[in-house]
């Protein structure tokens, strides 16, 4: 099986070790052109003035924050039923960055609110489905450090993470469902962006930038997990 | 060894239902909740009577064109959906986005008279984002939206 081939930590440590240098430019590169762009180069808004430039950071962290979880639902998935190790590797990987990036999320969009909506925090559908993120994150985590055993903490972290995930479109969607005082969507909406394209070029390179550290850090932290547990293994 | 063994159907069937258990309990219990998730209502639906009548709700809708009159840090204005406007007022300071004709949400009660008064404003961003100079094809472009 060649999925099966790939999914073991022999052959899915080397190739790591190959993709990690192309996630690590494409981070280093897009992230200092697209902050410049967009904290520098890219006009003022309209409404905004310079306080919009906040979202080159904030929206990006948004997208991680419920990328990450997504894919490790995936994860946990292949780790439930396949007992697939790399799988647990992902989940015992991941959940640190995916927390890192929802509260900078939380906090980002706190400091943008203050001077434009007039509060920092309103307990809205969207900001509060993005609360409730950060805390199953926590859960997450907490199963990691409460249980010793590697293999049977990543089995309780998937079990949690599955459940987690129906708040996953919650977060998508609550701004379509009920009214928030959280904006719409303004890049995938019906009749394309709302975003002026001097705006939006930048927000993309971050937002890959921001995807190719989390593979990077994720292929680098996974990598040192199975160096550890060959040490380990030839200790004992 | 094949990747779907009948153990891991086993498993897979099983996370299976639970998945769909989970998400048709989430489905019912948004549903359920669906009033109490609204973060403001809209002056129509105030007038129809639908906001609690006791104590302190949101209101939210557009700012009425012209309808802001500024007395020192006491403001009036008027908030509508475009069928019905209430009348709004505050003492404060405002929000960077309250401007007319953008969205507003007006934290307060009804006095008696029909007037909304208001301990707080929130602005709402209309989800758009455009430099200031703006060609003609670019706007006729963000209007379309």
């Amino acid at each position: 099986m060649l999925l099966r081939k790939f999914s073991a930590p022999k052959t899915f440590y080397p190739l790591a070790g190959k993709l990690m240098p192309w996630f690590f430019w494409t981070f280093a590169v897009l992230g200092a052109v697209g902050l410049y762009w967009g904290l520098v180069l890219a006009p003022v808004d309209a409404v905004q003035g310079q306080a919009y430039r906040i979202m080159y950071v904030h929206v990006p962290s948004a997208w991680m924050s419920m990328m990450i979880y997504t894919s490790m639902t995936a994860a946990a998935i292949a780790a439930l039923i396949w007992r697939t190790k790399v799988a647990e590797l992902w989940l015992l990987c991941s959940p640190a960055l995916g927390a890192s990036f929802t509260f900078i999320t939380l906090v980002t969009g706190s400091l943008w609110g203050k001077p434009m909506w007039g509060a920092y925090w309103v307990w809205d559908a969207r900001l509060t489905s993005e609360l409730v993120l950060l805390f199953i994150y926590f859960a997450i985590l907490a199963m990691k450090s409460a249980i010793p055993d590697r293999r049977k903490a990543a089995r309780v972290m998937a079990m949690i993470t599955v459940v987690g995930f129906v708040n996953i479109p919650i977060i998508k969607f609550s701004v379509d469902w009920w009214t928030t005082l959280h904006q719409g969507d303004s890049i995938f909406r019906k009749g394309g962006p709302s975003i002026a394209p001097s705006m939006l070029i930048p927000l993309f390179m971050t937002a890959l930038s921001f995807t190719s550290y989390y593979f990077w850090l994720v292929l680098k932290r996974i990598r040192t997990m199975i160096e550890k547990t060959e040490n380990e293994r030839k200790t004992a | 060894m094949s990747l779907l063994t009948a153990k891991h159907k086993r498993r897979g069937a099983f996370l299976a239902v639970i998945l769909i258990a989970l998400s048709a309990a989430t489905f019912l219990m948004l549903r359920a909740f669906n009033e109490n998730l609204l973060f403001y209502f809209l002056p129509s639906q105030v007038k129809e009577g639908k906001a609690p009548e006791n104590h302190d709700f949101r209101m939210g809708g557009l700012v009425l064109n012209g309808s802001i009159k500024k007395d020192g840090l006491t403001v009036h204005f008027k908030v509508t959906d475009l069928h019905t406007s209430i009348p709004v007022v505050y003492t404060g300071i405002l929000p960077d986005l309250f401007h007319e004709n953008r969205g507003v949400i007006v934290e307060g009660r009804m006095t008696p008279s029909g007037l909304f008064k208001a301990d707080q404003v929130l602005a709402k961003h209309d989800a758009k984002y455009q430099p200031p100079e703006m060609t003609p094809q670019m706007k006729k472009y963000m209007q379309m939206h």
